[in-house]
Formats: C-alpha cells, structure tokens, sequence
C-alpha cells in the first residue's frame, strides 16, 4: 500500500540522510521502525506522509505520489508525532473542526476510545498533560478510520496500564483494510504486537521481515539460565553470568526472538544477519 | 497474560487451548473466543493468533464454521490426550526416571504418593461440588 522507491534525502547543508531506500508496506500489518538516534526513522516518517520531499526518488501510497498531496491521500493518512502542541480547544472543539477531513470519521468510536483510554473530556487540550495529549492523539487518529497510521514513539509519556490499553486497542483496530506503521525505542511495550519488523540503519532499510521467518531463522540463547547454542553463533553480548547469543535456528523449530537483541546483532554484524534474511 | 520465553507465542496459545479442553473447561463444540477476542484479551497481533487457529485447526483440535468463528471439535480431546501422552512419555517421564535413578528411587516406591495425591484430589472436587 506504501511504495518508497530508490529514495535519496539530505537536509539542506546537512549530509545525506538516504541514498537508495526502499520499502514497500503491505497493507494489514503492525510496522514496527527501529533504528538508533539520528538513523533517520522520523524523517522517514515525514517522508511517508509528504511533509518533506524527496532529492530523487518516489513514495506512493495507494498508487497516488506522496509529494502531490492530493486530498485523496492526505484524508487517507494519519500521523502521530512524538512531539506536539494541541491548541486551546476542548476534544469536542477539536473534533467538530477537524473530523471533517476523514471522510470514514467515526464518532462514536473515538467516544468508546476516549472512554477506555480514560481522557478527560471537558479539558482544554493544551492544559492537559503530556500523557492526556498523546492519548487523545491515538484515539482521533484511529478514529479517522484512515488506511495508514503513523506513530512516532507512541508509547512514549503513556503510563503503564495506558500502554496496555494501547496495545489491547491495536490489537483490535488492525484489520485488512488498515496498516500502522510504528517507530519505536520502547521495544518491550510493542514486542507482542509488531509484525513484521523493520530496522533502518546507515539510509537503507536492513531489515523487513515477519516475525514467523526471523524465529525461523534465528534462536535467541542465554548461556547464563544454562541454555546451549546449537547453531552458528552470529552475534554475543556479555551478561551477568554468562552470555545472551544470537545464532542460527538449525532446525526452523520456531522460538521466540528478542528484538533487541536482533536488533543489535543487526547493527554489529549486519551482513551474517542480512545474507541469511535474503537466502 | 506474560508470555514464557522459551516458546513461540502462537504455540504456548495453542497450549493454552489444549489446558482448556483437557480440563473440560471448554467442551466438544462449544464455542471458542474470535481471534479479535483473543488478541485484544492478550495484547497480541491478531496475524499471531491466527497462527494459532490454523495450527489447531490443522491438529483437529478446533474447527471453523463460516461466518460463524471457531469450535472446539468433538476429537479434541482424545487427540491432544494421545499427542500429549506420547510427549509425556518422550519428554518428561524420561527426567522423571533419571531423578528416580540418582535418587535410589523404586517405581513401588512412589505408588503411596501417587494414591494419596488422587484422594486429596476427588476430596478437593467434592468439596468444590459442594459449594456449587
């Protein structure tokens, strides 16, 4: 549904940031976008949603370009930054003024949302506090019934029962029609819902896979709770009391994989990693 | 629900349905929860839950009806107790023994502990019909 093809960008006077990126997102899917700081995983965002323009290079999101910023696109995307200021409107100001570009806005659901996720509804947005915000943002843009929505760090200011509230409503908004493309630190408040996983690095997109080939393909090994490698070791990180090692899966038998330490491995040993993704 | 490491997450719900129909919580042609259901309920992609139906399904374990969802099939019972008794045997016994054999054990040895254990068993469920 979202084609990113031989994308280059660079900031003006600043080194170039993309050279030959590709991505395609296939629609039905929870992305989840990890990369280390500055390796380009917001402005990737942007990208996607025509807030920046590309050097060279194409994006198109259900075969409309990107950089046009046709209605039709720009009513079918929704994106979530990390950061944000709202203005000095009550949700239901807010709603009634900017609901109106999704034409698929569903009401009623954002209420049910805006109810689970606990968000006060008689408080100005710009008094509320961080967390209040960033759930109030969530629930307006799956509320839009978009086809694709992007978040940056979602996760990021919500408290602990709100993260598991976020991931119960994922879990039942994604649908064949919908893709969420999420960028993530926070591994461990995502681990069970992302699939496939991406991991950007150096401009280029290293990783795209989902989660049944990477477990067929690697074993995460802890040496210190007596665990034994039984095939080839790819990557190790030292631990108390022993080590944490990546290694091939050598019979397909699938396990579960540790996201951070793949992704790790990945940008220590990306090629060992990337032959066996591409074999 | 917290996910054990050591297994795939779609197979350790696939033992979570094997516990509910062995002990009869979840009886022959009964309904089980959709995969929105469970995966809200789990916190969990829903693509990872299908996963598992389909694998339970390919076992005989469930069955799907269109349009309707997912039942658990009359077979499933004596086919996980026949699957799970051969892992039993393959898996667990063996250690059971090795323990046995470290610790000069006999199997008449552990025969008044197995006896006592079933008592304090239908005890307890008696007990628990009781209340009901």
């Amino acid at each position: 549904m979202l084609h990113i093809e031989n994308l280059a960008f660079a900031y003006p006077k600043g080194k170039a940031l993309f050279k030959d990126l590709n991505l395609t997102l296939e629609k039905g899917n929870i992305y989840g976008l990890l990369g280390r700081n500055g390796a380009g995983k917001t402005s990737l965002l942007k990208l996607a949603c025509g807030l920046l323009y590309p050097q060279s290079g194409s994006i198109h999101m259900n075969e409309l370009a990107v950089s046009n910023r046709e209605p039709a696109f720009l009513s079918d995307i929704y994106l979530i930054p990390e950061e944000f200021s709202l203005p000095d409107f009550k949700p239901e100001e807010y709603i009634r003024r900017y609901s109106v570009f999704y034409p698929r806005f569903d009401a009623s659901y954002l209420e049910e949302l805006l109810k689970e996720m606990e968000v006060d509804y008689h408080q100005a947005l710009n008094k509320m506090s961080f967390g209040q915000r960033k759930k109030f943002m969530i629930a307006f843009a799956l509320a839009t019934r978009v086809s694709l929505v992007v978040m940056d760090e979602p996760t990021n200011g919500l408290d602990i029962p709100s993260k598991s509230k976020f991931r119960r409503i994922i879990a039942s908004a994604i649908d064949e029609e919908r893709t969420f493309l999420i960028s993530t630190h926070q591994v461990r408040d995502l681990e069970s819902l992302i699939d496939p996983l991406l991991i950007i690095d150096d401009g280029r997109i290293l990783v795209n896979a989902g989660l049944e080939k990477l477990s067929q393909l690697f074993s995460c090994i802890n040496t210190a709770k007596g665990e034994h490698p039984r095939g080839e070791i790819l990557y190790r990180e030292k631990i108390f009391g022993g080590e944490y090692l990546l290694t091939e899966n050598p019979d397909g038998t699938e396990n579960p994989i540790d996201f951070e330490l793949l992704f790790n491995a990945v940008l220590h040993e990306s090629a060992a990693i990337i032959n066996r993704l591409n074999a | 629900m917290e996910f054990r490491d050591k297994q795939a997450i779609y197979l350790q719900i696939a033992d979570y349905f094997a516990a509910r129909i062995l002990d009869e919580s979840w009886l022959a042609d009964e309904k089980v929860p959709s995969v929105r259901q469970l995966a809200v309920e789990l916190e969990v992609n829903p693509n990872t839950v299908m996963r598992a139906y389909t694998h339970l399904q390919d076992s005989g374990v469930i069955y799907n009806k269109r349009g309707i969802g997912y039942f658990v099939d009359p077979q499933a019972k004596s086919r996980l107790q026949e699957n799970l008794r051969d892992k039993f045997i393959q898996e667990e016994l063996k250690s059971v023994f090795q323990t046995m054999t470290l610790l000069g054990l006999k199997l008449s040895d552990l025969t008044p502990y197995y006896e006592s254990w079933l008592t304090e068993q239908s005890k307890q469920e008696n007990k628990h019909e009781n209340q009901q």
